[in-house]
Parts: C-alpha cells; sequence; structure tokens
C-alpha cells in the first residue's frame, strides 16, 4: 500500500463503535444555537466576536445544567455568527467535560466531506470523544453561490457528499468517486476514528425524500420543527421507522428540533418571546415573500406545541407531549431564539436543563409505566 | 363536467399534502415523482395512503385534472407532451431564497404561471393552492359555511378550467376566489398580500382590490 500509515489506521478501524446516544430506553436534551447577533440591554446589538464568545459561555451553562449536547447551525448571513462551527465546538470542548459538541445543522450539500471528517474528527479528539453531528440538505441556501454550487443539484448534492461523508466515518482506507469532488483512492484520514463513533444524524424539514434517505443510510432522524403541529410529522416519523424495517437498519432513535422560551409564568413567558419570535419571523418574510406574521399564528402554534412557551412547568408538559406524540427520544431546545439578549438565552438554558428536563423526564416515565 | 381523476406530479411536502388532501375529499388521486412508481408507493403508502403511485406520463394522461408541485428548476424536465390539452394547475412558486436564481423566472413580468405555460405549452394552466403552506392544506379545511372558512385564489384565462379547478377546492374545504386572467396570479406569488396569509375569501378579495387600487 502506499501510505505507509494504512496498517495503523486498518487496525484502529476496528474498535468498537460506542453506544448509540441516546442509548434504547433512555433519553437526550440538547441546546441548538444559531448564534444570532444579540441585542445590548440599551437594545444596540451585541458585536459578533462577542456573541460568539456568549455561545460560549451558553454551552458551559448547559453543561452545568446537566444537559446532554449542544449544537451550532450554519448560516452566512449578516446578524448571525453560526458560520465555522467547528471553531466555536473546539472552544467549548475546552471548558466542558461530559457535554456533546454537535451542529444543527451542517449544511452538508455544500462542504466538502473531506474537510468535515478532518473537522469533526479533530473535534472528537481534543474533546475525548464528544463530537456529534447533524447533517441537512439546509434550508438557507446562501451558502449555495457563495461555495460555487448550483442550487439545480440540490438532492445530488446532499446523497453523493452523505455517501462519502459516511464512507469516511465508517470504513477507512476510503476507494470513492462522484460527480462534486476529485476521486479517494485508498485514502486514509488523520486522526483515525473508531467506524461509527461519532453519531450522524439527519436533520429533515418534512420532504418524505430525506426521510427515505436517513433511512437508507440508517442514520437517527432529526425533525426541524418551525411550525406547524406536531402531529403532521407523526406520519413522516412512520414512514421512517417502516423503512428502516423494510431495509432491515438497525433501530435509531429520533429527534425533535424546537424554539421555545420559558418564564415564571405563561404570559410572561407568551408576551415575552411574541416581539422576538414575530421580529425574527417578520425579518424573514420580505425575503422569502411570507404575509406578515400574526399573533393568531403565534398562539396557534404556542398551543399546538410547535412552539414551546411557557411557565417550566408548560414546557415540560409541552415537550413531554411532543416526544410521545412522536415517539422521539432526543429534544434540543432552541432557547430565546433571534436577538434576545445573552443573559435571557443563558437563563433559558438554565431552566430548561434544571427545571424542565427533570420535569419531562418524570412525565415521560410516568407513561412509559402507564400511571399518566 | 365531473372531475374524479386527480394526477398530482410531484410527490414532495406539497404534492403529498395536496394528495392526502384530495384523498380524503374523495377523489381518485394518483401520485409521481422523479422516481419510479415503487419509489413513490415506498413512502406515499405511508405518508398518502389511497394515493396511487404512478409514472408521470401515464397518470397525466389518465386524469381528469393535473395538478403539478415540482421543485421550479425541474419543471424544464417534465416532457410536456403527456400535458397537451388537459387542465393543469400551477401550485408552485417562484421563490429565490429556496429555488436560487432561475434567470427564466426572475424575468416573468406577467407572473411566473406564464413560463409554467410556456414549458407545458398545449395545456391550459389554472393558478391555485401556492398561496397556502403546504403543513395548513389540510388543518385549515372548513366544511362549506363554516363562519371561519379560508379561500383560496384561483386564477386562469380559460372560464371553465377555472370553474373546474374552483369545484375542487371547494370540495377540499376553501372557498375559491376565481381571478379572471393567469396573469392576475402574479398577486398570488411570494411577496403578495394573499401569500401566506390564511384568508377567508372576503378578505382575499379586499387585499386584491386595495392591490389593484394602489397600482391604479
Amino acid at each position: 500500500m502506499s501510505n505507509p500509515w494504512s496498517q495503523d489506521s486498518a487496525l484502529s478501524t476496528r474498535a468498537e463503535p460506542r453506544v448509540a446516544d441516546p442509548a434504547p430506553g433512555g433519553l437526550h436534551f440538547g441546546i441548538g444555537t444559531f448564534a444570532f447577533q444579540t441585542a445590548d440591554d440599551d437594545g444596540s446589538p451585541t458585536p459578533g466576536p462577542q456573541v460568539l464568545r456568549d455561545v460560549v459561555a451558553e454551552a458551559v451553562a448547559a453543561e452545568r445544567a446537566g444537559l446532554d449536547s449542544f449544537g451550532i447551525a450554519e448560516h452566512y448571513r449578516p446578524g448571525m455568527m453560526d458560520s465555522a462551527a467547528p471553531v466555536v465546538l473546539g472552544a467549548i470542548a475546552s471548558r466542558t467535560t461530559t457535554l456533546r459538541l454537535g451542529t444543527a445543522v451542517t449544511v452538508l450539500s455544500t462542504q466538502d466531506p473531506v474537510r468535515v471528517y478532518n473537522e469533526y474528527a479533530t473535534l472528537d479528539a481534543v474533546s475525548d470523544g464528544r463530537a456529534q453531528l447533524i447533517v441537512g440538505r439546509g434550508s438557507a441556501i446562501e451558502s449555495f453561490p457563495l461555495f460555487g454550487f448550483r442550487l439545480a443539484d440540490y438532492e445530488q448534492l446532499f446523497e453523493e457528499k452523505l455517501d462519502l461523508l459516511m464512507r469516511l466515518l465508517r470504513e477507512q482506507p476510503v476507494t470513492w468517486s462522484g460527480r462534486f469532488r476529485s476521486p479517494l483512492v485508498d485514502q486514509v484520514l488523520e486522526p483515525s476514528v473508531a467506524p461509527g463513533a461519532i453519531p450522524v444524524w439527519v436533520g429533515v424539514g418534512g420532504s418524505p425524500q430525506s426521510v427515505v434517505r436517513a433511512a437508507r443510510f440508517g442514520l437517527p432522524l432529526m425533525l426541524g420543527i418551525i411550525g406547524g403541529s406536531i402531529e403532521r410529522f407523526g406520519p413522516l416519523v412512520d414512514l421512517y421507522r417502516r423503512t428502516m424495517q423494510t431495509l432491515g437498519q438497525a433501530e435509531q432513535p429520533v429527534g425533535m428540533h424546537v424554539h421555545g422560551f420559558i418564564a415564571d409564568t405563561d404570559d410572561e413567558a407568551i408576551e415575552r418571546f411574541w416581539p422576538v419570535w414575530s421580529g425574527m419571523m417578520n425579518a424573514e418574510a420580505p425575503k422569502r415573500g411570507w404575509a406578515p406574521f400574526r399573533r393568531d399564528r403565534y398562539d396557534a402554534e404556542v398551543a399546538a406545541g410547535s412552539l414551546v412557551v411557557g411557565s417550566p412547568e408548560t414546557v415540560a408538559r409541552q415537550v413531554a407531549a411532543g416526544m410521545r406524540t412522536l415517539g422521539a427520544t432526543r429534544f434540543d431546545f432552541v432557547a430565546a431564539a433571534s436577538r434576545m439578549p445573552h443573559k435571557d438565552k443563558r437563563e433559558n438554558i438554565e431552566r430548561f436543563g434544571l427545571e424542565v428536563v427533570p420535569h419531562v423526564r418524570t412525565l415521560l416515565a410516568d407513561t412509559a409505566t402507564g400511571v399518566a | 363536467m365531473g372531475i374524479q381523476r386527480i394526477a398530482v406530479v410531484g410527490a414532495g411536502r406539497v404534492g403529498t399534502a395536496v394528495a392526502r388532501t384530495l384523498v380524503d375529499a374523495g377523489y381518485d388521486v394518483t401520485l409521481s415523482g422523479s422516481g419510479s412508481p415503487a419509489e413513490v408507493e415506498a413512502f406515499a403508502s405511508i405518508v398518502a395512503p389511497g394515493a396511487q403511485a404512478r409514472w408521470t406520463a401515464e397518470a397525466v394522461t389518465q386524469a381528469d385534472l393535473v395538478i403539478v408541485a415540482v421543485p421550479l428548476h425541474r419543471l424544464a424536465s417534465l416532457a410536456p407532451a403527456p400535458f397537451t390539452g388537459r387542465v393543469v394547475v400551477d401550485a408552485m412558486n417562484y421563490w429565490p431564497p429556496i429555488d436560487g436564481e432561475l434567470e427564466e423566472f426572475d424575468a416573468a413580468p406577467d407572473g411566473t404561471s406564464r413560463v409554467v405555460e410556456r414549458l407545458l405549452a398545449g395545456s391550459t394552466i389554472v393558478k391555485t393552492l401556492n398561496h397556502v403552506g403546504y403543513h395548513d392544506l389540510e388543518v385549515d379545511r372548513r366544511a362549506l359555511g363554516h363562519p371561519q372558512r379560508l379561500g383560496l385564489a384561483v386564477a386562469g384565462d380559460d372560464p371553465s378550467a377555472v370553474a373546474i379547478v374552483a369545484g375542487v377546492i371547494e370540495r377540499i374545504g376553501y372557498d375559491p376566489v376565481t381571478l379572471p386572467s393567469l396573469a392576475d396570479g402574479r398577486a398570488l406569488q411570494p411577496g403578495g398580500p394573499v401569500f401566506g396569509a390564511r384568508l377567508t375569501a372576503a378578505e382575499i378579495s379586499r387585499a386584491l382590490r386595495d392591490l389593484r387600487l394602489e397600482a391604479a
């Protein structure tokens, strides 16, 4: 073989995969963030570099509050600082010890899977095995022109790149060729990771084809929920599970990624989050051609549980109900989205971990034993 | 003219939501996508039970009405021949933040449905269903006469085609608001006053009238 180290790498790839997270019967509670430019107390925008330091502090708070993971999104637009998740995750790694460090989502369609492997294998090494990924096609598409990809190749790009990434994570050395990057011949990448050691979830927004793809790859499914009723995702979960079964894939967990806000009382939470959420939707509205976001719509989303907003008690009930409806064992909370100040985000992360999650665990345990 | 067989072309989020709604309303529905019927069937049986998976050409030639809901950049890959002489609903939107820039649809002074009309030459295009969110379509259905029944605008040049489609809209649970020209469909596009707005028929009519006054 041409690579003098290939024998070592081949040995290392024989290691046992780590236990899936959440393990069967277990639950996983994480935080997702878009690293939005927040507002200072006087309402002025917090400088971007400070926002990123605040994100690191929020992740540290998440670990202290007993949460399982922290995931950073990927955007390339004004007011969002989430353009280089692995760098931020590396900083978080050095200040935490148990928190899983992940993405929500990595827009794999416009990334080089080799580079993604390098970054997350390195993150996994420096964090002592805590890297994880959620990969998706991306709903925001600014990365396509930015990195020189054609949106018309949307589907094929994701399929090909996911294939290569999973090959790299499952079976080095890799010999591979595709449409969108140079071929690999007996390629070994360092640092090596044990096959399956870095969990890769597929993030989907509602397309049945994406759900089938996740099942084909045998990967866990993360549902990005930004509106509508939770129930409408039921058939997609059903589709995922049945396709996994048909293909003989090992059972994998289903997760959900939901926005929300926690305050002392329901009314306070609903009133404080309304300007933030409507502000975010209405900032996006002209770009996407949406009609202005109305209060009745907001109230309906809160009532249906696609936004979890209220007292810790109420949010716990919404979270448990949503997880039960979809049979989800992972719940990622996007705390206090948009420009809400850092201290509110941090407080929300802490309240989610300390006040909501223990209650959710109790509610779901009651269901499991038939008490509720 | 009785409409019973409807071909939904496009098996993504929108197509499957439309197919479910039509099955619920008692239509015979086929669903086709870029994959084979077997591939479509594998998920249609779960997310749109009751809809029959077919090849697009076969489904379209056997249908009384066709509803197209494919990503716009894929439209050019549909063979236009089977659509000839048929009433075809354009349920699609040109959405640069999602589709990217498509030159042809970018320069569409008479609305994107006129471009669809050119690409599917020989068919009669009617624009509707595009301005309701796919995840709202089923939730927002109401029985005829319900005080909160919402409206859906239906735009087309051919009055009988518009009437056929309006009948379907009424049967699935919305009050149709008919517009006499396909170019009127511009007002239903992203950025327009009714796009994603969940309005009653009266509110849609008012919003479109205000828009005309503004333009005048």
